[in-house]
């Protein structure tokens, strides 16, 4: 029986994997997903959000504790565990020197490729070196890594003797562990899990990370009375481009550039300010409107102009040389689509400091109003693109699932998106979501470790 | 002028500038080297900026294991090998006379045999036109190379072979330049870059993966393609420097080869030669042992075929200087030579030409971030 079993493949299973083998305790970690897909959500990661008193090659200025915990207070919609955020923004600081010393590697800023963030350190080659360099070390150091297997249910127990119902290959087998650390995430891969909240339309939403972040095993917690943290059915929502895979899109699907051309619906209307976000939070705005969208699709429409303003994408453009045959091939009303832009030409008025708005228009357009007139015109149709969930489990300070009577099961720990809701309520900023993973999987790793060390026969000494 | 690609290069260029465009998109890699900042500068990703990007790349494979996007995803993003084609596409392009592009197509073969003609054909006619008593004597005096092989002779063809030879290279690295600046963006002078690309050659910065290596056999991170192909390449440049200097005591000190083993042309021309054999079979090891999915395949008979080129003209000289007083001197001697001809006919239409264009890009990349970094950045969320 191996002292410590993780449940998942992200930065929180590693980080607790590694944090337990590296206090003693016989690690397995298991992975529902094949080995190319290691790595979860983080495989597709980039940047990590750290608390830092100084500039350092990883990042310019500073990041205090205060600072970070009025960053999330504002994008968490009031369900943050202030004692909990605050003591992941501590533990923070104490990331770089912990990863790099588990092989990870960041990028330092002073090569001047980087966009410029004093919040966030980047992961030299992004999220998927990150994972590679963790699963190495993870091997090196005995950890046993199983892939393509799939824990069926977790009970909602203390104890120190777990038998978990598993399959691998098309065969079930029995994993035993004395404490287990979940780090599953959330269930933005299940469709029929999002439809509870999202109706049928959650069908249509497209998946950017790992497909196999379906959240059974958080969901069965849950039923069992462990204690809710976050809004059922709660995401983070990113527009996409409709012909993204249903799965795995990752960071390059995204949809950009609505400032430089018109958005309508399924109907050919326009149902929002194009201009009114051109911040980086954009990518999420723009996600959250069009799920909300009868069919939950939208299409950005240019002219050759706008195309040649908009930033590069890897999908060509529903292209036409006049507005009604583009219509058509979107499958809008003609006359409806030319009824909108004539409107939004009416209301043109050029001049301006953002490069014209429109006058007596609903919704208006504030920026970027330019006309929609050089053909040929382009068109590409966005979906919403579900990155994760924020609905998932209250943990205590050791990581510890808890109990809707408050009490904390002891053994039955959990780290990352399944419980990061506790920290992040139901919002976000960049970096965090990996911030949460890697502190609280090493906290979970130490806390499974301890305990299971505190069990075993004197005379075992900590692995250095 | 007609095109003497072969028709497959346009599908080589469609599906670069397909991976390269992903790339721009993403750009998580920007730190591994110079490829994807340089990139994310040509968004168009033209026939010449690919082939400048290909030949800036020095295929450490990072970016392979660091990519979501790799197969089985159905993006099958593959930049190592995608840009090795091109490379390949750029040298057959660039050989001077074109008509010589067809022994850049099938690399391997055509280095091996062109070769392998020049190294039996100087044996060969030594031994029809030298008188045996002369080539079989065991010569210890001044000019004892000449007794066999005239030093008018050796001097005149290699004169003449790498005169032409370096012509042709320089002919196709003046086109591969004019090219890569056309439409390019903002770039400061050349003269003024010159330190840094010097710089990034000479410790072939690009080999080191942003700081931990690179990639040579599968997902861990060596420096020992670096580290070989260093021993190669300072090696060679050890061995040039033997001649510059034994050309020198000929002229101006009227000292006759052979040299003693303790004197400046030997000293340097053993350490170049024990660093070539190294590098080259160094660097022949870690390709076999290599993983092959980064890999072109088809452009490795070409790396082969030159890294046993420059093995035996390095082991060839050092077997001469092991055996120069013996009765063998003579056609181990027309053997070296042998070699050495092959590989002066060789430069510009053998892998070799990579130094050339590499040493180009890489002076176009310090002339771009010399200009200051650029605005192809784009915040990420």
């Amino acid at each position: 029986m191996n002292d410590v079993l993780v449940i998942g493949g992200g930065i929180a299973a590693f980080c607790a994997a590694l944090a337990a083998r590296r206090a003693g305790a016989s690690v397995q970690l298991v992975d529902s997903a094949p080995r190319h897909l290691l790595g979860g959500n983080a495989r597709h990661s980039r940047n990590l959000r750290l608390v830092h008193d100084a500039p350092s090659p990883l990042f310019p200025g500073r990041y205090t504790v205060e600072e970070f915990l009025t960053d999330l207070r504002r994008v968490s919609g009031g369900h943050m565990d202030e004692d909990l955020a605050r003591l992941m923004a501590e533990r923070s600081r104490e990331l770089p020197d912990w990863l790099q010393a588990q092989g990870v590697r960041f990028q330092p800023t002073g090569d001047g490729m980087l966009p410029w963030s004093c919040k966030t350190a980047f992961f030299l080659g992004g999220g998927r070196a990150m994972i590679n360099a963790l699963a190495r070390t993870a091997e090196d150091l005995g950890v046993e890594i199983l892939h393509d297997t799939k824990v069926l249910d977790v009970r909602l127990r203390a104890g120190d003797h777990h038998h978990l119902p598993a399959c691998r290959e098309g065969s079930s087998l029995t994993l035993s562990a004395r404490t287990v650390v979940i780090c599953s995430g959330g269930y933005q891969a299940n469709p029929e899990a999002l439809s509870r909240t999202w109706g049928i339309d959650a069908a249509a939403f497209l998946v950017r990370g790992s497909p196999h972040v379906r959240g059974e095993i958080l969901l069965s917690l849950l039923a069992q009375g462990a204690a809710p943290a976050g809004v059922p059915g709660a995401c983070h929502l990113v527009a996409v481009n409709a012909m993204a895979p249903a799965a795995d899109g990752g960071i390059v699907t995204r949809v950009d550039g609505m400032p430089w051309g018109l958005v309508v619906d399924r109907d050919g209307r326009r149902f929002q300010d194009e201009g009114a976000e051109i911040t980086p939070r954009r990518y999420s705005f723009w996600g959250r409107r069009v799920a909300r969208l009868p069919g939950a699709r939208a299409h950005l429409i240019l002219d050759a102009t706008g195309l040649r303003r908009a930033p590069p994408s890897i999908y060509p453009t529903h292209r036409a040389d006049t507005l009604e045959a583009l219509a058509r091939t979107l499958a809008l009303n003609p006359a409806i689509l030319r009824d909108t832009v004539d409107r939004y030409h009416a209301a043109l008025r050029p001049d301006g400091p953002e490069d014209g708005h429109t006058e007596g228009l609903e919704p208006p357009k504030t920026r970027r109003a330019l006309p929609l007139t050089t053909p040929p015109f382009h068109a590409w149709t966005m979906a919403p693109g579900i990155t994760f969930t924020c609905h998932g489990l209250k943990v205590d300070a050791r990581a510890r699932i808890m109990t809707v009577d408050g009490r904390p099961c002891d053994g039955l720990h959990a780290a990352g998106m399944i419980m990061a809701p506790t920290v992040l309520g139901t919002g976000y900023v960049a970096g965090a979501a990996l911030t949460v993973g890697a502190v609280f999987g090493r906290i979970a790793g130490e806390e499974a470790a301890r305990r299971v060390l505190t069990l075993r026969p004197e005379g075992e000494k900590c692995l250095n | 002028m007609p095109e003497l690609s072969p028709p497959d290069s346009s599908t080589t260029l469609a599906e670069a500038r397909r991976v390269m465009n992903l790339c721009n998109v993403c750009s998580y890699c920007t730190g591994y080297c110079a490829v994807f900042h340089a990139s994310e500068r040509r968004p168009d990703l033209t026939r010449d900026d690919l082939h400048y990007l290909a030949n800036l790349c020095h295929n450490c494979r990072a970016c392979w294991y660091a990519c979501q996007y790799a197969p089985p995803h159905e993006f099958a993003i593959n930049v190592p090998a995608t840009l090795a084609r091109v490379r390949h596409d750029s040298y057959r392009r660039y050989a001077w006379p074109r008509a010589f592009a067809a022994l850049l197509a099938r690399s391997g073969p055509a280095t091996l045999m062109v070769s392998l003609v020049a190294t039996l054909l100087i044996p060969l006619l030594t031994l029809i036109l030298v008188p045996w008593d002369t080539l079989f004597a065991v010569h210890r005096e001044a000019g004892a190379f000449y007794a066999v092989i005239p030093w008018g002779v050796m001097t005149t063809v290699a004169l003449i072979t790498l005169g032409t030879s370096v012509l042709a290279l320089g002919i196709g690295v003046a086109r591969f330049w004019r090219d890569i600046g056309r439409g390019a963006p903002p770039a400061s002078s050349w003269w003024r870059a010159l330190p840094r690309a010097a710089a990034d050659l000479l410790t072939l910065r690009n080999l080191d993966g942003g700081g931990g290596g690179c990639n040579d056999v599968d997902g861990r991170f060596t420096q020992w393609r670096r580290g070989f192909h260093h021993a190669l390449f300072y090696g060679f440049l050890l061995c040039l420097a033997s001649t510059t200097v034994a050309a020198g005591y000929h002229h101006f000190l009227a000292l006759e080869a052979p040299y003693p083993f303790f004197s400046l042309p030997v000293l340097l021309g053993t350490a170049g030669g024990v660093g070539m054999m190294a590098g080259t079979a160094g660097l022949v090891w870690v390709k076999r042992r290599g993983d092959p999915a980064p890999t072109a395949a088809e452009t490795l008979p070409a790396d082969y075929a030159l890294l046993g080129l420059l093995f035996a003209v390095a082991a060839t000289g050092l077997v001469l200087l092991a055996l120069r007083e013996t009765a063998a001197m003579g056609l181990l001697l027309a053997l070296h030579l042998g070699t050495v001809l092959g590989f002066f006919l060789l430069v510009p239409y053998s892998k070799f030409v990579h130094g050339a264009y590499r040493g180009a890009a890489l002076l176009r990349r310090a002339m771009e971030q010399h200009h200051g970094p650029g605005t192809g950045i784009t915040a990420k969320e």
